[in-house]
């Protein structure tokens, strides 16, 4: 199919001191082969509306900035190519299962809460991970995969339990959380356990499985979560089965901290 | 109910009945409703079938096959209604309804083939 | 370049490890925007119908389990109440139900063993092995046990 000249993106806009609701506006902008969404959006905000507002940076697929609905899909504007689409039209909307600041804008904030809660960092006995640890490649394989993630997002735009239930901790923070427990140097899986064993944690996860398919890093939350729930059925079974072998197991990390 | 000492648990049993429900089911229905059904091939006559479960294997056998699937059922029906219906305000009736079910159904099995 | 980066607003301090995040600074953006999730949100792409139809399996999964508590039931009673539980197995609106919900029933085994892999990360050598690996021996195991099950019920006369 030969590259059309131009084509229609019918882009949501929003206006929180004047609109009641978002509505689309229509933009023509040219179509070149390797034009992405995002050289699009910048082509419009630069030579016809420079009111529309949009968030991007790295234009490379690594700050992971530039997420939005395309088509209703979950895509990252810079990795997605306006020939893709034929003729058109394109519909671009904001990310969904956040609140919309304004067009293409969503507020994270409770996203970069619930990132805090899994302790996304190395703990280690001596000094929380700030001395150099030994890793053989093979360790790293371990979690490598998951370690990829660049918070774009898309995975909790995809997820419809993030949707239906603000307060779930979500795909890419559980599949974080599972990269540093399957870490050879880190040593607070209990920790996180203790925080995400939780019906608003792993076990609120369904497997839908969409997070997985719209990842650009090939993360695998779901696949991630899954794992992590099978850790959380044998700690629970063994707390259930044997509640005296696991005390002392948790304040020795404690009294670490304190 | 729901918390995060019972949720390994629950999920647990899901997942066994999972696996349960996944390997041995669909060749019971596929026999007993519909292949007899159809006549696809023929029906045991009862004496057969009364001396087979009379074994204590099948008693076994029925009983897991009867217990487990239901906690599997329970769990999954459980969050199809959460999400699908969006009723997580109903959270306790529920759960109650689907474990209650559960619960019936393994003491049915138990009782039946327990006192046959 | 972007715009829209308001000056970042008073996050609500962190509470203990198992409150959920208590974002309080909505008052000063009272227009964000929240769009509602439809009742039907599971019609609304393929991947969700897939969903809501591999979780609806559990009603089958029920209903075999209901078929099969009926048939021990009469079993254990007497020949009149099997042969009951037989002409109500015949009745054309039951062969219906059965046939769907082995249709279903179906389907949460061959989704069932197909997930398996993902969330068994199983590794040998230091390589996590082939999701063939895992769902295959389910596979097999499936034939087997449905063979077993015809083999036995099939020699009964």
């Amino acid at each position: 199919m030969s590259i059309p000249k131009t084509i229609t993106l019918e882009v949501s806009r929003y206006s929180p001191e004047r609109d009641p609701q978002p509505y689309f506006q229509s933009y023509e902008v040219p179509v070149k082969k390797e034009w992405v969404i995002l050289d699009a959006l910048n082509y419009i905000k630069d030579q016809i509306d420079g009111t529309l507002t949009f968030r991007w940076s790295c234009r490379m697929g690594i700050c992971g900035s530039c997420g939005y609905t395309i088509n209703n899909e979950p895509k990252l504007g810079c990795a997605t190519f306006l020939t893709q689409y034929g003729r058109g039209p394109i519909r671009i909307e904001p990310l969904r299962n956040f609140p919309v600041v304004r067009d293409l804008v969503v507020e994270i904030g409770e996203f970069l809460e619930k990132l805090k809660k899994v302790k996304p960092w190395l703990i280690h006995e001596d000094g929380n991970g700030t001395g150099e640890y030994l890793q053989t490649p093979s360790q790293l394989e371990e979690f490598r995969q998951h370690s990829m993630c660049i918070n774009c997002l898309l995975c909790y735009s995809a997820c419809p339990i993030s949707g239906l239930d603000p307060i779930f901790v979500g795909p890419a923070a559980l599949a974080l959380a599972h990269r540093y427990n399957k870490d050879s140097r880190d040593q607070g899986a209990d920790e996180r356990m203790a925080i995400l064993s939780h019906p608003e944690g792993i076990w609120g996860c369904t497997f839908v499985g969409e997070c997985t398919r719209v990842c650009p890093k090939h993360v695998d939350p779901a696949g991630a979560i899954q794992q992590y729930k099978i850790a959380g059925a044998i700690d629970g079974l063994k707390q259930f089965l044997m509640p005296w072998g696991q005390k002392g197991k948790q304040p020795k990390r404690e009294a670490q901290k304190s | 109910m729901v918390n995060k000492e019972t949720e390994p648990i629950f999920w647990s049993l899901f997942s066994a009945g999972g696996v349960v429900a996944g390997l041995f089911l669909p060749i019971e229905l596929l026999i007993f409703g519909i292949a007899i059904p159809l006549e696809w091939m023929h029906q045991p006559s009862y004496p057969a079938l009364l001396a087979l479960v009379h074994s204590p294997i099948t008693r076994i056998y029925l009983f897991v096959l009867c217990s487990l699937p239901l906690f599997h059922f329970a769990h999954r029906f459980r969050y199809t209604l959460y999400d699908g219906l969006q009723i997580k305000h109903l959270n306790e009736v529920v759960f109650a309804c689907c474990y209650g079910i559960a619960i019936l159904g393994t003491v049915t099995a138990g009782y039946l083939l327990l006192t046959m | 370049m972007s715009s829209g980066q308001s000056s970042a607003p008073a996050l609500a301090p962190v509470h203990g490890e198992n409150e959920q995040p208590q974002v309080t600074y909505t008052e000063f953006h009272p227009r964000w925007y929240r769009p509602q999730i439809s009742t039907y949100w599971w019609l609304g792409k393929w991947p969700y119908v897939k969903f809501i139809l591999r979780e609806l399996t559990s009603v089958a999964v029920a209903w075999t389990v209901a078929v099969m508590l009926m048939q021990i039931f009469a079993l254990t009673h007497s020949g009149a109440f099997y042969d009951g539980f037989e002409a109500l197995m015949a009745l054309p609106v039951m062969i219906l139900v059965n046939f769907i919900a082995f249709a279903f029933l179906v389907f949460h085994s061959v989704t069932w063993f197909n997930l398996a892999p993902k969330a068994m990360a199983v590794r040998v050598g230091g390589k996590r092995v082939h999701g063939i690996l895992i769902s295959g021996p389910q596979y097999l195991a499936w034939i087997a046990v449905s063979a077993i099950v015809l083999f036995i019920l099939a020699t009964r006369t």
